[in-house]
């Protein structure tokens, strides 16, 4: 066990837990932050995609101990009031058929267009290959990431 | 003008209750107002209604109304709802959604399954409906002392326009508590539908994009601790012995033990489907300390029959449809036909076992004491496995909770709640509230899963190239996917069906269009052979068969309405452009089919880039009545497409020595997102005719739509799913 002091959604937060957990389970079981889903647990499936930075990241594999002071964002701390443009897109599309992998499909949408805020067809498919849904709410997302302004 | 009697059951129809803080709740018993046919019933499980539910109208107007299925992603809790606001004549903007909790107390049955949550529910959620608006225009009349005839309502107001009143809803409602429920109602005519046919929002899409805790995974409880199984590594084998000393000594671990889940003598009904009920349990504080001691549990397990492989059980099923099976239906003289035939085409079609793989793997949530046990989490069958678990437990039904979450996917996997009496009898060793947790791994690996296919059709042509003899021949592991009745019989003189089943020590059960998701492909991809072998378009030789089946259909029970079908069939030819404006340079396959209750026909426009398949567009024509939530139902006809699509392509799960052989997403394929079609266009039939569900009627016929396009593309036939199992180039 160690103590870690993490930066999430812009809140300081402390755990104390084993360094090899990933930080999948330190949002869910220790700061109950449980938008972030677990699907697959070896970064397949895209379903517990945060952000690191700017950067999209599956957290199921990535052990607290390695996140050290970069601020991480969840799909909690998207937007205050759920009013971010990815997150007004994807209702408007109206996407969501079960809805368990689609934070881990706008959290992976979000550093998709902080990189590249204008992607082409292809250059969606190749971000978003890594994001599973069972469902087939593929169409509307690639609708929903390209009217995400 | 529809009027319904509210009097076949009346005790268990309507009970109406004053609420404490003022409002009017109506509860209502769904089985006795929604009429299933007794051949329904005798059949359970294959289909499932009997719906519960109940709105309350607050003293501000807001109406809230309890949704009563599961859901899966079906979208039931928003368009269920809308058909009772419809009827109440509400402000959509007005209404609260909730999840009903399981009842059977004040409701039946709450099931999703089969496609049938808003057929089934259609005329009760409608009576519901009506029935409070009938009530709150009668309060309104006595309070105004004119007759309830001139009184009208809009928009959750009641109104006499002689006198100029009007009264909100919210403010009636507490009268209209006392009113006697009626004896009939008066439903809207469909021309007056304001909320029905319009497109709402997900009434959980706000929660699911801002991560809300909604699903089965996110629930927690004071004091709850995490729980995990071990199951043997293959199917066929037992625990012989535990050695847990290492496994309870790491961090956080609160105990491992070896549980039954059921009673030794108990009789399973067919939700309580599972290979294994001899379990290693590991509890402990957290999900990740848990999932480390499970690993390292020392664990030594027993063969107790037969190590199945894949070589082996397609080995068997081929022998079976080789030779002669039980026979379903047989019309005029099949073999003469066959025997006096010109050519006759015969073709094999085999699909794998697949797991359901929904994105929240299985878990629940369960608090059980002495007395009672409460249970929380996502389930398909909550009132069967209520049954279950007091059964285990020893409890009387009533002690039973059991409260559903939303469900992170369900396409037949949580119809077997297994889980939950796991999860009960886990809590009730532990003394202590548990989530039950299963891995990918363990969802993957321990699944219910859609059995093995195998299926020979053969057709014989006369000297003049006439379809004279049709023979289909096929079976499945637990399960046979033939359904005797269905199309083509009816429309070919001389016709045998016949099917028989393999048993398995591997677990299979209902999986998004059980049968149909295996037998629509085939069938239609032999239709567009034997069509090429006869020279004719494909949809003019279906239009041909079905004109016959209109006509003059043979036999007796053919289980489909030839209209409807050729209906979907023309609508989508005309909008595809088929055989007038086809693309250059596209490669097209087309298919219909229908299966629970919907009509389906859908044409695939298909290129060839790098060897690999790449849909551009699927258009796709649909006869499910009327629409009730248009671009809800888009999205699920969308993705019946895709999910189609995916499985027919790419996904199977094999196995070798009795253990499946794909356990995560690293090794067994599911569609992603580059592989889906690049536009999907949907035409919905305006026919007026009662709603029928789309759940599962859009996955079966893509198959072969898509096989007979990667004919086209190729000039290969593909009879084997999943079609590009090897990762093969095409072209």
């Amino acid at each position: 066990m160690a103590i870690f002091n993490l930066n999430i959604n812009g809140k300081k937060q402390q755990v104390d837990v084993d360094p090899a957990t990933p930080i999948l389970w330190v949002l869910r079981d220790h700061l109950n932050l449980v938008g972030t889903k677990y699907g697959c647990g070896i970064a397949q499936c895209g379903t517990c995609t945060i952000l690191v930075g700017d950067i999209a990241m599956r957290s199921c594999m990535l052990p607290v101990s390695q996140i050290g002071n970069q601020a991480i964002t969840t799909i909690e701390g998207l937007s205050e009031d759920g009013d971010h443009p990815v997150q007004k897109a994807w209702l408007e599309h109206d996407v969501p058929q079960c809805g368990y992998c689609q934070a881990g499909q706008i959290m992976n949408a979000v550093a998709l267009l902080k990189a590249n805020p204008k992607p082409s067809d292809e250059e969606i498919d190749g971000a978003m290959n890594g994001n599973i849904c069972r469902c087939g709410t593929y169409v509307r997302i690639k609708a929903a990431i390209k009217a995400a302004v | 003008m529809t009027i319904v009697k509210t009097t076949y059951n009346r005790r268990s129809f309507l009970q109406t209750t004053v609420l404490a803080g003022g409002g009017m709740m109506l509860g209502f018993s769904w089985l006795a107002s929604c009429n299933p046919t007794p051949e329904e019933v005798l059949n359970m499980p294959k289909e499932w209604f009997n719906i519960n539910g109940f709105l309350k109208i607050g003293e501000n107007g807001v109406v809230t109304i309890m949704s009563p299925n599961p859901e899966i992603g079906q979208n039931v809790k928003t368009s269920m709802p809308m058909i009772i606001a419809e009827e109440l004549d509400v402000d959509w903007k007005n209404v609260v959604v909730e999840q009903a909790p399981l009842n059977t107390d004040i409701f039946t049955r709450q099931l999703a399954g089969g496609s049938q949550s808003i057929r089934q529910g259609w005329q009760s959620l409608r009576m519901a409906g009506a029935t409070a608006r009938h009530m709150l225009r009668e309060a309104a009349a006595q309070q105004w002392q004119v007759p309830v005839a001139e009184i009208t309502t809009a928009m959750g107001v009641v109104y006499h326009e002689k006198s100029g009143k009007s009264v909100g809803y919210g403010e009636v409602a507490s009268a209209a508590a006392k009113i006697p429920v009626p004896e009939e109602v008066q439903l809207k005519d469909a021309k007056d539908f304001k909320i029905i046919g319009t497109s709402r929002k997900n009434v959980d899409g706000n929660k699911i994009v801002t991560g809300q805790p909604l699903f089965g995974l996110d629930y927690r409880r004071e004091g709850m601790l995490i729980a995990m199984i071990a199951h043997p590594p293959a199917f066929g084998m037992k625990l012989k012995s535990v050695d847990d000393s290492a496994a309870k000594a790491m961090p956080g671990i609160k105990d491992v033990f070896t549980v039954n889940i059921y009673n030794e003598g108990y009789e399973k009904q067919w939700s309580d489907t599972t290979a294994f009920e001899e379990l290693v349990v590991v509890v402990g504080n957290t999900t990740w300390e848990v999932m480390n001691a499970k690993k390292a549990l020392r664990i030594e397990w027993e063969r107790t029959s037969a190590a199945e492989n894949t070589e082996g059980y397609m080995a068997k099923m081929a022998a079976l449809t080789a030779k002669p099976a039980t026979q379903l239906r047989k019309d005029g003289n099949p073999e003469a036909a066959f025997k006096s035939a010109a050519k006759v085409i015969e073709r094999t079609y085999t699909a794998p076992f697949l797991p359901h793989n929904t994105m929240e793997p299985m878990n629940f949530f369960a608090h059980v004491t002495a007395d009672k046990a409460e249970l929380v989490g996502p389930i398909q069958t909550p009132e069967f496995m209520e049954k279950t678990v007091a059964a285990r437990l020893g409890l009387p039904l009533e002690k039973i909770d059991i409260q559903m979450t939303r469900q992170g996917g369900g396409f037949g996997r949580r119809l077997y709640g297994h889980f939950v009496v796991e999860a009960a009898v886990i809590s009730q060793k532990m003394n202590a509230p548990i989530k039950l947790v299963y891995t990918r791994e363990d969802d993957m690996t321990q699944g219910v899963y859609r059995p093995a296919y195998h299926v020979t059709y053969r057709a014989a042509l006369d000297a003049n190239n006439k379809l004279i003899g049709f023979h289909i021949r096929g079976g499945g592991i637990q399960d046979s996917p033939v359904h005797a009745d269905r199309f083509p019989a009816g429309a070919i003189d001389n016709y045998l069906a016949e099917d028989w089943t393999l048993d398995s020590n591997i677990s299979t059960g209902a999986w998004r269009a059980p049968g149909s998701n295996f037998i629509a492909g085939a069938e239609q991809s032999f239709l567009d052979e034997v069509a090429e072998a006869m020279g004719k378009d494909p949809i003019a030789f279906r239009l041909e068969l079905f004109d016959r089946a209109m006509k003059n259909p043979v036999g007796k029970n053919n289980d489909y309405e030839a209209a409807r079908y050729a209906g979907v069939l023309e609508l989508v030819r005309e909008k595809s452009g088929w055989g007038k404006n086809d693309p250059a340079g596209v490669h097209r396959g087309v298919s219909a089919y229908y299966c629970h209750n919907s009509y389906v026909a859908q044409v695939i426009d298909m290129v060839l880039e790098n060897g690999k398949p790449v849909i551009q567009k699927v258009h796709c024509a649909v006869d499910c009545g009327i629409v009730v939530n248009p671009d809800a139902a888009t999205n699920l006809v969308e993705g019946g497409i895709v999910d189609g699509i995916g499985h027919a392509l790419y996904s199977t799960l094999t196995f070798k020595d009795g253990a499946a052989e794909q356990s995560n997403f690293d090794k067994y394929r599911l569609i992603r997102h580059s592989e889906a079609p690049k536009a999907i266009e949907v035409h919905f039939v305006n026919n007026g005719i009662d709603p029928t569900g789309l759940g599962e009627p859009l996955n079966p016929p893509i198959i072969g739509a898509l096989a007979n396009a990667m004919y086209k593309a190729t000039g290969k036939r593909v009879y084997d799913q999943p079609f590009l199992a090897g990762g093969q180039i095409l072209g």
